[in-house]
């Protein structure tokens, strides 16, 4: 396969690791974090030095990016996640651009704003492909558990979740913390893909590229946060012969499946054996065969 | 032995007096309702049994225990479970789901199996599963189980909340207003349905209702309030020729 697709398709992985993380947090736990690229940016510089100054083993240094991001959000949370709505995204939101300020402040570990060149590259997208869709899975097992519906039950109505016995604040903290380890190990990931971290990778636009991905796709629907990774990250690579204009068509499309589906593309719709026969039941039930034998559609 | 023992209840919102030394002693297995005027503090006292307000002074204790200063989730840990005045379910969550996230007690895997469908997670999901559905047969929703929550009409919403109540295996419920919005049809069958839960799960009932003859119907004791002060207590009868509730309901004016 051309390096240009491999390179897309690990792209895609690491959006989708991040944006895996912010579905659990903000679709499905119903806490709007606006601060992702933070998080990431956490995963990238430890996992990128440790590999590049200590020369620690990929894996090894992933896994601690992945670790600190989680870390990071422990203390993180305790006071912000007691924070309504609006407010909490603002917190996460300044926790983001503290974090891009710190690197680039602390030249003469993080190279400050210049970044740290000639990280160790990484390319096997297979290997990625497969933990890829491993994490997806996990995640789809964590939402439907029991503990993934008390996160609903949470999102749906606070008050009312705390009237069945959820505890509230424990199951929005490990969503939080399930995200930062996501997200740090997206950001370890990115860094060895690229090969370069410098801070402005992480700012604002990093973090609402995210969140954008997670509403585009469907708030409460993994396999729409899926898609929406998938399709967005593509989305711009495929446009690239409009030059200039790739941007304004992907902001058109964001736009569009808001006006026409604010529920997001796939709204809650999961894709499982189950939902696709009810799908194929539903799709049959539109047509019929004539006496003929001849398949039409039931207008 | 009293199950529910609150004494000197005192809440204040910024100068006003919402609710103000409020007693209350709830024996097993009694239905007894909290009547008053709208504003007179009632759902406030609920709010304070289900700790979502600490109280200014005062004490509430629940089964011997001192529940004052708990979380309220600890709370509904412990046994009381209730409804809302303006119904709170999860809208966006199945009728299944809204009946299984409250049966706390009956699954107890950890987070860890969360991420992976091992045979104990299974074991108890499916549990679960048969449990709420055995709780929505009762309410007559087991059919529409799959269907979103906030797609329900009004009725069966009450129902449904009632029934996510009793997932908790509550052995105090409070229901805020459960009548209200009911035609005199409805409320009929709704208090038919609260005998049968109460004798089925050998339940106590603390009850907020305006519908007259439900309170005088279902209640063994009742406790009128107004302007947070409680203005008489006693049986049905009692309360029903008490000059101070007519006077407080019907606002009898100076001259009379």
């Amino acid at each position: 396969m051309p390096v240009y697709y491999q390179g897309i398709i690990i792209l895609t992985c690491v959006n989708l690791i991040s944006v895996l993380g912010l579905s659990l947090l903000t679709g499905f736990t119903g806490s709007f974090c606006f601060g992702q690229a933070g998080f990431m940016a956490i995963g990238a510089y430890v996992a990128g030095m440790m590999t590049k100054f200590w020369h620690i083993p990929l894996p090894v240094a992933l896994l601690c990016g992945a670790v600190a991001g989680g870390l990071v959000s422990i203390p993180l949370g305790y006071p912000t996640l007691r924070l309504k709505g609006d407010y909490f995204a603002i917190a996460t939101l300044g926790f983001a651009e503290a974090v891009r300020l710190v690197i680039e402040n602390l030249e003469k570990i993080t190279g400050g704003s210049r970044g740290i060149p000639s990280i160790p590259t990484y390319n096997n997208y297979p290997v990625i492909v497969v933990g890829t869709l491993v994490l997806v899975w996990l995640i789809r097992n964590y939402v439907s558990s029991r503990h993934g519906r008390n996160c609903v039950a949470i999102r749906e109505d606070e008050i009312a979740a705390q009237a069945i016995a959820v505890n509230t604040f424990r199951y929005k903290q490990i969503s939080f913390i399930f995200n930062g380890i996501l997200a740090g190990l997206s950001g370890g990931l990115l860094a060895h893909y690229v090969g370069f971290i410098q801070p402005s990778m992480f700012g604002i636009p990093k973090s609402t590229e995210l969140i954008v991905m997670v509403i585009f796709g469907g708030m409460h629907s993994v396999t729409g946060a899926v898609l929406a990774a998938i399709v967005l990250t593509s989305l711009p690579e495929l446009l690239r012969a409009a030059a200039a204009w790739r941007l304004v068509v992907y902001g058109a499309v964001v736009v569009l499946i808001m006006v026409f589906r604010p529920e997001g593309l796939l709204g809650t719709w999961e894709l499982s054996i189950s939902s696709l026969r009810a799908l194929r039941s539903q799709i049959a039930s539109h047509f019929y065969k004539n006496e003929r034998g001849m398949l039409r559609w039931r207008s | 032995m009293a199950i529910l023992e609150i004494t000197n209840l005192n809440k204040m919102f910024g100068g006003v007096q919402a609710v103000s030394d409020f007693n209350l002693s709830l024996d097993e297995g009694r239905i007894e309702a909290i009547i008053g005027p709208n504003g007179a503090g009632k759902t406030t006292i609920f709010n304070l049994i289900t700790n979502i307000y600490k109280p200014t002074k005062g004490e509430i204790s629940f089964r011997g225990k001192r529940i004052t200063g708990l979380q309220p989730y600890q709370v509904a840990q412990m046994g009381i479970a209730r409804t809302f005045q303006n119904i709170r379910l999860f809208p966006e969550f199945s009728i299944l789901d809204n009946i299984r996230t409250a049966c706390h007690q009956r699954a107890n895997y950890m987070i860890f199996e969360g991420l992976f469908p091992l045979p104990r997670r299974v074991r108890q999901e499916k549990e679960l599963e048969e449990h709420s559905m055995g709780l929505l047969d009762l309410v007559g929703l087991a059919d529409r189980a799959q269907e979103m929550a906030k797609n329900l009409p009004y009725g069966h919403q009450r129902r449904l909340e009632i029934a996510r109540a009793l997932a908790l295996e509550p052995k105090l419920l409070l229901l805020d207003e459960p009548a209200a919005g009911m035609n005199p049809d409805e409320t009929q069958r709704l208090m038919e349905f609260i005998s049968q839960i109460k004798q089925k799960f050998n339940l106590t009932i603390l009850l907020i209702e305006h519908h007259m003859e439900v309170v005088m119907g279902l209640s063994d004791f009742i406790v009128v309030i107004d302007f947070g002060k409680t203005i008489a207590r006693g049986t049905p009868e009692e309360t029903q020729s008490n000059p101070l509730v007519i006077k407080a309901y019907l606002g009898v004016g100076e001259e009379a």
